[in-house]
């Protein structure tokens, strides 16, 4: 394997890891807040112990998603050095604030934790309040850095190719910045909630029918549901902004080849990388209305791209159909089971079982959508500026390393499993009344 | 007074409060691994409640440290990523195991009675202890490489001196093992003033062990410094090091000695005045460079703008930060005895 391919990998991989512990970190400390705030305002008992399983799982993703963060900064520079050693100094502030939300969130991370007998129950919750704030700002914070490699400005190159100025908040003024930090944050609620939810809903069907998984379920897919129902709104912004600023890969996402109006939108299909799709559904003029609310509309095509500026047109299309794909299924779902209980029907077992599909959903959409993302800005890690060649690493020992982290991640990645499930194993107990009551 | 040299003075502020708060987590490891006596498990007890509330937060420090270079000194941060690839690497390996291992211990199976008391937790534990060991060591190693002179920096790319990996000569060696032993030695005088009685007994023995330790490394290190990184020999001793190296050893001398007399606080305090001031005078010793001799702070540095901005925002961010890390060990940290007594039930 070269090492192009190879750090090209590890990125993904670590990547990849790290997006798990960040949407659950951006997610859980919500759900967890959601559940104590109806504790003080109940006083029924569950509720509580739900903030408190929660809390428990948000430390143990917490911590993982802490130490495979730091290791993606160590990455950026092992991996892409020549990258860093321009990019460094403009994406640096998007980095550095980002800091200060870690550090405040891991800071009331522990007061929560850890406070539950030392704290008044209000001051207790309040202390929820940074973690749940912070947390989604890393999120916001860090896209910043990735909108500007989708759309880079704000810098001035010497003559050598090395940074000669650069306006501090460049990464902010990035015109990507705000519909992906929306989109993202939007998904990690979605991929949270819907998670999260799964475990509740395989509870009930194993029997467990008490008060307990029901409001865990229903704060899971209060979360869950309510941003999926965003989604494509949210998604629709940004596929208007990505036809502006990269034309290649909303084509390549959609796998159109030829400048055109009256362009259809395809469903499905497998396209090779000479503009043949196989397969496909076909909805005349609607990505041209999409696009630009008119049949008229022009929608540049891949084949007005050199081809060694085109990115890979296959990966960035199935993903991108995984992506709305999976966000309308749990759209479905989300809505079938807030019917449900508005007519105050008890989950059904088929109800149950479409929740407990729909879980691993979220998850897959947002992996997906990142292919879309990165895999669609190829071949240039910086969008027109650099080329990802460019900024590899010298060393040849990335193959070794790749392989250590992948068995490393897949190793933790099956223990914390194993004590995610431990955790709900022993919740519920103090649920029996209610459920004799409900029987 | 340039920009890059006030951003490279808040990076030695960051990583002196790495080395102190960090290093004492990585310390609470080590003990964790070599706890031994009657007292094991209270020990294991009392250094996991110690660190349990604090250790995230403490670890964010080495993350400052890392987007203050990369963002102010971006060459440095390439050409240190290339010529550190393989030791950078297996921090990392470290620092992973090591923050999955302390939490997936404590919320093992059959833990509820105390950390790691089940067969699952006892083996998170080793990696837990084994990974504090290492990683230290390998952070010693490679400031040791910064500064030998061992990384050279040129147009032909980045390479080491003498053909050797610049982190495997005997002053980056012997830079690991005194970085592992004021770890333990920082962990024992702080777990000495977190716990009392017999338990604290234990401490203080570790801790006159692991300064003993640190005595004696130094004392090699100096003669090495001299013969392998002349240059870092003349900072210390004649440069603008030297003001500050003073304090720092007289601060080391007069912690031993105060923890010898059951002085705690004092010990405490003494450590930490002796880790500013080393740390300290090794950047003014290091300074103008960055990668001794083909990098320079002003060589490496980003554009002016970005610098003033991690300035301009540090006073803004530790606004947010010194209340809230004030609040976190206020509530934890208040007295031991409450420590103490939440560790037995
Ligand atoms: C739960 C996850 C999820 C769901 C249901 C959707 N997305 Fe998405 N999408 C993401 C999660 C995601 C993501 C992983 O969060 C991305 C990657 C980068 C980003 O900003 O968001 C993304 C990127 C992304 C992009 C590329 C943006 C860019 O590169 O700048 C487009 C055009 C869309 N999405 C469009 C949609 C549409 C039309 C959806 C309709 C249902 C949709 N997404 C559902
Ligand atoms: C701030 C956030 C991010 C930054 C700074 C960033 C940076 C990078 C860099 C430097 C590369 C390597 C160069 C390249 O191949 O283009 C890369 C590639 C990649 N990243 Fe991102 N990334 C970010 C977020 C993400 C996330 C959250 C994911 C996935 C969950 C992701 C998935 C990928 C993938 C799949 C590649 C490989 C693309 C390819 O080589 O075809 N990225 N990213
Ligand atoms: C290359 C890109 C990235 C780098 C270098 C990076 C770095 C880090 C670091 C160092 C931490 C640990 C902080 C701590 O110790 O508390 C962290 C945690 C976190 N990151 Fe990332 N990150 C990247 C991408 C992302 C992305 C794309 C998102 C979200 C959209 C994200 C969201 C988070 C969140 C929410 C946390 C808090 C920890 C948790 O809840 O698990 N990060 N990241």
């Amino acid at each position: 394997m070269d090492v192009l391919t190879a750090a090209r990998l590890q990125m993904e991989v670590s990547l990849g890891f790290h997006m798990f512990f960040a949407a659950l970190g951006i997610g859980m400390p919500l759900l967890m807040l959601i559940a104590e705030w109806r504790w003080l305002r109940t006083g029924r008992e569950h509720y509580r112990d739900l903030a408190k399983t929660w809390g428990k799982a948000t430390a143990l993703t917490f911590a993982v998603g802490a130490v495979s963060g730091t290791a993606l900064a160590f990455e950026l520079g092992l991996l892409w050095p020549s990258f860093m050693a321009l990019a460094g100094g403009v994406i640096g502030p998007a980095f550095a604030l980002e800091g200060y939300a870690f550090f405040i969130e891991a800071i009331f991370l522990g007061l929560y934790l850890y406070g539950w007998d030392r704290l008044s129950p209000r001051a207790h919750w309040w202390t929820g309040v940074p973690v749940a704030v912070s947390g989604m700002m890393s999120g916001v914070l860090v896209l910043a850095a990735n909108a500007w490699m989708q759309a880079p400005g704000g810098f001035e190159l010497a003559a050598d190719g090395t940074l000669a100025g650069s306006d501090p908040l460049a990464p902010f003024r990035s015109p990507a910045w705000l519909h992906m930090a929306l989109h993202s944050t939007l998904s990690c609620y979605i991929a949270t909630g819907f998670a999260v939810a799964g475990v509740y809903a395989a509870g009930m069907l194993r029997g467990r029918r008490n008060a307990y998984h029901r409001a865990a379920l229903g704060i899971a897919l209060a979360v869950g549901g309510v941003t999926a129902v965003l989604q494509p709104l949210s998604g629709d912004w940004s596929a208007r902004e990505v036809a502006k600023y990269q034309p290649a890969k909303l084509a390549a996402a959609e796998a159109h080849f030829e400048t055109s109006s009256h362009v259809p939108l395809m469903i499905g299909g497998i396209p090779d990388e000479d503009g043949n799709v196989r397969f496909a559904l076909h909805i005349p003029n609607a990505l041209s209305i999409m696009v630009g609310r008119s049949p008229e509309t022009v929608i540049t095509g891949l084949n007005d791209f050199p081809r060694d500026e085109r990115p890979p047109v296959a990966i960035t299309h199935i993903a991108f159909q995984i992506m709305v794909a999976a966000g309308f299924a749990m759209i479905f779902v989300a809505l079938w089971f807030g019917w449900a209980r508005w007519r105050r029907r008890p989950e059904d077992r088929v109800l149950l079982a479409m929740v407990l599909a729909a879980s691993p959903l979220g998850f897959i959409a947002l992996q997906a959508g990142w292919i879309v993302s990165e895999v669609g800005r190829q071949p240039w890690v910086i969008y027109g500026i650099m080329r990802t060649s460019d900024g590899v690493t010298p060393q040849a020992g990335v193959p070794a390393t790749l392989f250590g982290f992948t068995v490393l991640y897949l190793f933790l990645g099956v223990a914390l499993v194993a004590l995610l499930r431990g955790l709900t194993h022993y919740s519920g107990p103090t649920a029996t009344e209610e459920d004799a009551h409900a029987a | 007074m340039q920009p890059e040299l006030l951003v490279a003075g808040l990076g030695i502020v960051a990583l002196v409060t790495y080395a102190v708060l960090g290093g004492a987590d990585f310390g609470g490891g080590i003990w964790d691994l070599f706890a031994t006596g009657p007292r094991r498990d209270a020990q294991r007890d009392a250094i996991a409640h110690a660190m349990g509330p604090v250790w995230e937060a403490n670890h964010v420090w080495l993350i400052f440290v890392i987007v203050i270079i990369f963002s102010a000194f971006p060459a440095a941060y390439a050409a240190l990523s290339i010529a550190l690839f393989v030791p950078f690497h297996l921090v990392l390996l470290g620092i992973i195991l090591r923050g999955a291992a302390f939490v997936f211990r404590a919320y093992s199976p059959q833990s509820a009675r105390g950390a790691g008391s089940g067969p699952a937790g006892r083996r998170w534990g080793a990696v837990f202890g084994t990974a504090s060991v290492i990683t230290p060591v390998l952070l010693g190693m490679c400031l040791g490489a910064v500064s030998s002179g061992g990384i050279r920096v040129d147009e032909g790319g980045v390479s080491f001196a003498g053909g050797v990996p610049a982190w495997l000569e005997p002053l980056s060696l012997f830079m690991g093992a005194l970085a592992l032993s004021l770890c333990a030695y920082l962990a024992a005088v702080f777990l000495a003033n977190e716990t009392d009685g017999d338990l604290r007994e234990d401490f203080r023995t570790r801790a006159l062990l692991a300064g003993t330790a640190v005595v004696a490394l130094s004392a090699i290190l100096l003669p090495l410094v001299r013969r392998d990184a002349p240059h870092l020999w003349t900072g210390l001793t004649a440069g603008a090091a030297t003001p500050i190296l003073v304090p720092g050893v007289i601060a080391a001398l007069l912690s031993g000695w105060w923890l010898r007399q059951r002085r705690y606080r004092l010990a405490r305090a003494s450590a930490v005045v002796q880790i500013a001031c080393l740390l300290a005078g090794w950047a003014l010793a290091q300074s103008p460079y960055i990668i001794y001799p083909g990098l320079t702070l002003e060589q490496a540095a980003a554009p002016r703008s970005t610098l003033l901005f991690i300035l301009w925002t540090t006073p803004a961010g530790m606004a947010l930060l010194i209340p809230s890390l004030w609040y976190l060990f206020r509530v934890f940290k208040g007295e031991h005895l409450a420590l103490t007594e939440s560790a037995r039930d």
